[in-house]
């Protein structure tokens, strides 16, 4: 596939999303609501759950399946109380030392008069602040579409993995073909220039996994991952504190050092 | 006067020669050149203006100020001290046009990259400075800006500075694509290890402040200060247009909306800007230290 047809498959209506992986992947999950400060942002799914024996905190940015949830769920773009919903369940994971794993997929954080009067810029932000000391393992992973800040607010991990077939980028190929060329519908170019594939990120060290998808073997995609999380949230577990946020800090700043 | 040998030595290249040309008369330009006021339309002397840190004597428009001139106008004289000035931004996508864009902007701003950054005294208080360049590609954080703002405040943090912070910026750079999303988190890193160890960040937040940059370091600081009028936000206002259909409520995302919403600390006039944050900085002194 090349980079436009990975955009398109990222973006596909029948592509599974987060509440679909956290449903095959966790047991005993109990939904979360609320930022204490607004209201519940229904574009973020957060809540508790079990992997193996292990408790972790769950966020999963999520676009809705048919057009009626898709409505509901703002198509899976959030405004500032969904990423401060995100924050709230991550600080309690710091409190109670769990794990949180965070899966990623949206067009980007909503753009909108009510998300900019309640400041989009700011919960971003802070989620990027915070997010870089959290004492408790994060592991982010890119389901589908990665759009921009909105998609890094919950992506400020040990590790980053990506579907196979999941786009990351820092502008959506429609805006950066208006910009470059004026002219919107110069899509394909426009997503071969930005690099956005989860090859183009592994090759450039922005993600540490690619995870295979099996077409319709959904399952054996949610065990792959399933497995691996264990394994790697286990291991970060064994590290202290100062180490697991020192890594992360060193993960963010080797981009663009040379 | 001091005769350098580099200033007789033939320029090498192109935009060596016009970046010379367009060093030298930055911070003062000549008293009897004449603009005309986009707001109120009367014409007006650059000496005059510079006098008035580059607002209208007649109507208080504000006119955009490069880093240099920021430089001048916020630091003692002769304290500047800049580091990290040699990083250059080099093309990590292979981004189509993308090098004769930094070209460009170099030729535009004088300047190697879109923040410079130093130490320097406010009022008599040494810091950390940072001050951005809207003619160098509107600002635009790159991996040179993201390393460069990175870099001072981890000075910053060794040094036990606090730092000030001009802002200007169209956003993260499309041209170095995930490399500058991944500033973000980058440059968010280094402000919450400078914080963390009790360090002071004042940030002044001018027209215009959008995107990545105000989803970073932007909205970080412990004290946002914000220019009159400033347009402030995450998306641009024709974007929101654009998504919502419907045209935008006067005075939305300026700088006293912000400030009504509980995002900026207070609206900063130029003029008070150096008193304002050599007391905030006074304020933050160490009595017993």
């Amino acid at each position: 596939m090349n980079a436009y047809e990975k955009v398109n498959a990222a973006r596909a209506k029948n592509r599974p999303t987060g509440s679909d992986y956290i449903a095959n992947i966790f047991q005993d999950f109990i939904e979360m609501h609320g930022d204490r400060r607004f209201g519940d942002d229904k574009a973020v799914i957060t809540g508790i759950a079990r992997l193996g024996n292990q408790p972790v905190t769950v966020i999963a940015l999520e676009k809705g399946r048919d057009i009626k949830e898709k409505v509901y769920r703002n198509f899976g773009s959030a405004h500032p109380e969904g990423y401060r919903k995100a924050l709230r369940q991550m600080k309690l994971a710091e409190k109670f030392g769990r794990p949180v794993v965070c899966f990623v997929d949206t067009a980007g954080a909503y753009c909108g008069i009510a998300a900019e009067e309640r400041g989009q810029g700011q919960a971003i932000a802070e989620n990027l602040m915070e997010m870089m000391t959290l004492k408790v393992p994060i592991i982010s992973i890119l389901i589908g579409e990665g759009g921009s800040g909105g998609a890094l607010a919950l992506a400020v991990a040990d590790e980053v993995w990506m579907l196979e077939n999941a786009v990351y980028s820092v502008i959506s190929p429609e805006g950066c073909a208006s910009i470059l060329w004026k002219d919107s519908r110069k899509v394909k170019e426009a997503s071969e220039c930005l690099k956005l594939t989860a090859d183009d990120l592994y090759r450039m060290k922005v993600i540490e996994r690619i995870i295979g998808e099996h077409g319709r073997g959904f399952h054996l995609t949610c065990a792959e991952l399933k497995r691996l999380l264990s394994q790697k949230l286990a291991e970060n577990l064994r590290l202290s504190a100062e180490e697991l946020v020192s890594n992360r800090y060193l993960r963010f700043r080797k981009f663009g050092s040379a | 006067m001091i005769l350098r040998k580099e200033f007789f030595r033939r320029p090498k290249n192109e935009l060596e020669r016009s970046s010379r040309i367009y060093k030298v008369p930055s911070p003062d330009v000549p008293g009897e050149m004449c603009v005309l006021c986009p707001s109120c339309k009367k014409p007006l002397l650059t000496g005059e203006l510079n006098a008035n840190a580059n607002v209208c004597p007649e109507c208080g428009y504000y006119f955009r100020m490069n880093a240099r001139q920021r430089i001048h106008f916020i630091a003692d004289e002769n304290t500047f001290i800049e580091l990290n000035s040699n990083l250059l931004s080099k093309n990590p996508l292979n981004f189509p046009n993308y090098p004769e864009k930094i070209k460009h902007a170099r030729l535009e701003s004088a300047e190697k990259e879109a923040v410079v950054t130093g130490t320097a005294e406010i009022g008599g208080f040494p810091c950390a400075l940072f001050v951005m360049e809207a003619r160098f590609m509107m600002g635009s954080m790159g991996t040179v800006v993201g390393e460069k703002i990175t870099r001072i405040f981890e000075y910053a943090t060794e040094h036990s500075l606090p730092v000030v912070g001009y802002i200007v910026s169209g956003g993260a750079r499309m041209q170095e694509g995930i490399l500058s999303l991944m500033q973000m988190a980058k440059t968010s890193g280094a402000v919450k290890r400078h914080s963390d160890a009790g360090n002071l960040y004042i940030a002044v937040l001018t027209d215009p402040t959008t995107g990545g940059v105000t989803a970073s370091f932007g909205m970080e600081a412990d004290i946002i200060l914000a220019e009159p009028n400033a347009l402030i936000g995450f998306a641009g206002p024709r974007v929101i247009e654009q998504t919502m259909r419907q045209k935008l409520p006067a005075g939305f995302q300026r700088a006293e909306f912000l400030l009504e919403k509980g995002f900026v600390d207070m609206i900063s006039e130029r003029k008070e800007q150096k008193k304002q944050i050599t007391t905030l900085l006074s304020l933050h002194k160490e009595v017993s230290g």
